[in-house]
């Protein structure tokens, strides 16, 4: 009879191998980011301009454009990934995600009020999407009365509303003038193109304040998946818990979006993946996180390839998320949802 | 106990601490389902909590396992106010196992089993020797241990509530409350579940509190019957005569003959014909039990 610790270990060193290679994947997809592209650079000259040879335009590339910009996409899909994957684990459907249930749209449609009406700009907009999204994720609790939050009241009740924030965001950018609403397109779908270093802090800040609560969700999450009851049984503050894992989730969603935009799909996706390579059952969170960084940083990557580099990140989520959704949805074996 | 225990497995031999409830008032919303109700579960034995459809018998379970605040009145495990208890280590010492416990789609035996292991480890705590023991002894004592490395949704219903108690089990509480452990599970599997409680009863002295809706197999399993209507506990004590005919048309409205058990000589609860509503055809042999005109309680007993 195999033991219950060498199960229990299998399973274990599963998700570290999946996690191990969605983590070499990111490498690959961050070495061609910064080594391709309109100004190659061999990997010789790269590794010389980190090590701080090469000349100022090299520098320029690598430290100004290409890092800032790989980095933003590393952050903030692993943030997007890491949001799904609570939100999901906690509901427990593959469905909840800060863009469907509404979130994601909260924080861009009060980003866009900050940056076109208030007229704000940098952390100031970041602070403007906390509040959007904080805002509808309260809403949302009250409106579908799920104080716990689980249910599917919730998501219906997520989904009223982000059809209400993109109502929101599609009257203001009408009123917007012509060169502004160039600018608030950015807020319908969301990029990583205008990263500086001041961005990849941001969302960096916001990952590292949830970390502590992510790493408490890991452990607490497989306790409370169990529902209320069982979860009080085994001692577990479960309405407590699930407070700190909702706002955790809608911190790490507002602290990505607030930057990128409402980039679709990773925060859906990413756990979904995740999940199936390691096994079902599990929140999958580390592996979630990297797999929302590869895909964000893969998409981008193809953003600035493809047609001349002009069409925005979430433009490529949106079309590798939506199929690859469908086909996952298609392919899994019936009750495998999550 | 009516059931021949197995072989002793190496229990625990403190005894289990008391768990009881003074003035206990428990409501949803505006609605008082329970009424400064004074109850003590006797510590060591197995206890039924019986009665008709809402008639408190599950918000009782719910309130004395901090699953559901009471407005009023305290729940005291061995005289201390389980409110004041750490959650954890209450959760060390009391289990309880809900009507309907969901897991996520895919879950193992082995991982959900493991869970159960929650109250006993730290945050980064490692898989102890201790837990290896507990979750290997839960499986064998359910006989859960071939289906291990299964995905839970796979199991049968049967093989699924023996797996849930495995997980309780693994918890090594001293005191187990299950709410209707017996719900969507036919006959055979009634008898298996609530004789692998009684086991765990006499060979680890866990005190047992359950819900049943099976009046006939309360009295069958149960060392202390507690019969409620309206909130209240109308009866308890030892089923043999507890469970009387004037008792079960307090309980249930419904006018019954309590007979022997001709198996175990407990009482066996045996409905009358309806006295009323002579429109209704009914079967002319005597003593038959009248299944379709009774609220529920003893249908699911007929095989």
């Amino acid at each position: 009879m195999t033991s219950i610790a060498t199960l229990l270990h299998a399973a274990r060193r599963r998700a570290i191998t999946v996690t191990a290679f969605l983590l070499a994947a990111v490498i690959a997809v961050a070495l061609i980011t910064v080594m391709t592209g309109k100004y190659p650079l061999s990997v010789p000259e790269f590794f010389g301009v980190i090590a701080g040879q090469g000349n100022a335009l090299d520098q320029y590339i690598v430290f100004g454009v290409r890092l800032p910009r790989l980095l933003l996409g590393v952050l903030a899909g692993a943030s997007l990934g890491l949001a799904g994957a609570l939100f999901q684990s906690l509901l427990l459907n593959p469905l909840a995600s800060p863009d469907l249930l509404g979130i994601s749209g909260g924080a861009a449609t009060a980003a866009i009020i900050a940056t076109l009406i208030l007229g704000w700009a940098g952390p100031l907009v970041t602070l403007a999407a906390f509040g959007g999204a904080f805002l509808i994720a309260a809403l949302i609790i009250a409106a579908s009365r799920s104080g716990t939050g689980s249910g599917h009241r919730l998501i219906l009740t997520g989904v009223g509303f982000a059809f209400l924030t993109s109502a929101v965001i599609g009257f203001i950018i009408k009123r917007a003038q012509i060169n502004e609403a160039q600018s608030a397109l950015f807020w319908t779908i969301g990029s990583v193109a205008n990263s500086s270093w001041t961005s990849v802090t941001l969302v960096g800040v916001t990952l590292i304040v949830a970390l502590p609560a992510v790493i408490y969700a890991s452990r607490v999450l497989p306790i409370i998946q169990m529902g209320p009851a069982s979860a009080v049984s085994l001692g577990v503050h479960d309405a407590r818990a699930r407070r700190i894992l909702v706002v955790t989730a809608v911190l790490l969603a507002s602290g990505a979006v607030a930057v990128v935009g409402p980039i679709s799909f990773v925060a859906l996706c990413a756990p979904a993946v995740a999940r199936r390579a390691i096994g079902y059952g599990t929140a999958a969170l580390t592996a979630s996180a990297c797999a929302g960084a590869l895909m964000l940083t893969a998409s981008d990557l193809a953003a600035q390839n493809l047609f001349g580099g002009a069409v925005p990140t979430g433009v490529i989520t949106g079309a590798i998320g939506a199929p690859y959704l469908l086909w996952l949805l298609g392919s899994s074996t019936k009750g495998h949802s999550l | 106990m009516t059931t021949v225990p197995p072989p002793v497995e190496p229990g625990r031999s403190a005894p289990a601490p008391t768990l009881s409830a003074t003035g206990l008032t428990v409501a949803y919303d505006a609605l008082t389902v329970i009424d400064s109700l004074d109850v003590t579960i006797p510590p060591g034995q197995v206890t039924a909590i019986v009665g008709a459809n809402a008639c408190g018998k599950s918000t009782l379970l719910k309130a004395l396992s901090r699953l559901h605040q009471p407005v009023r009145g305290t729940v005291h495990l061995d005289g201390q106010d389980i409110t004041s208890i750490a959650r954890k280590r209450l959760a060390q010492v009391l289990a309880v196992l809900p009507q309907q416990p969901t897991a996520p789609d895919g879950v193992t035996v082995a991982d959900l089993v493991s869970r159960g292991r929650h109250p006993h480890r730290s945050l980064f705590g490692r898989w102890s020797p201790a837990d290896e023991a507990a979750v290997t002894q839960a499986l064998a004592l359910t006989d859960t241990t071939e289906l291990a490395h299964r995905p839970l949704s796979e199991l049968s219903g049967g093989q699924r509530q023996r797996v849930w108690i495995a997980m309780v089990l693994a918890q090594d509480p001293h005191v187990m409350l299950l709410d209707e452990p017996t719900t969507f599970l036919d006959l055979h599997h009634q008898i298996e579940v609530l004789d692998l409680l009684a086991h765990l009863n006499t060979t680890r002295g866990t005190t047992i509190v359950m819900v049943l809706h099976e009046l006939n197999l309360a009295a069958r399993y149960a060392d202390h019957l507690i019969v409620m209507a309206g909130g209240r506990i109308i009866a308890q004590g030892d089923p043999q005569t507890t469970l009387t005919s004037s008792i079960v048309k307090q309980a249930f409205t419904l006018d019954a003959l309590v007979i022997k058990d001709p198996v175990t000589g407990t009482p066996l609860v045996v409905p009358e014909r309806p006295s009323h509503g002579t429109t209704r055809h009914r079967d002319t042999t005597p003593h038959t039990p009248e299944t379709a005109s009774q609220p529920g309680a003893t249908q699911k007993e007929l095989p």
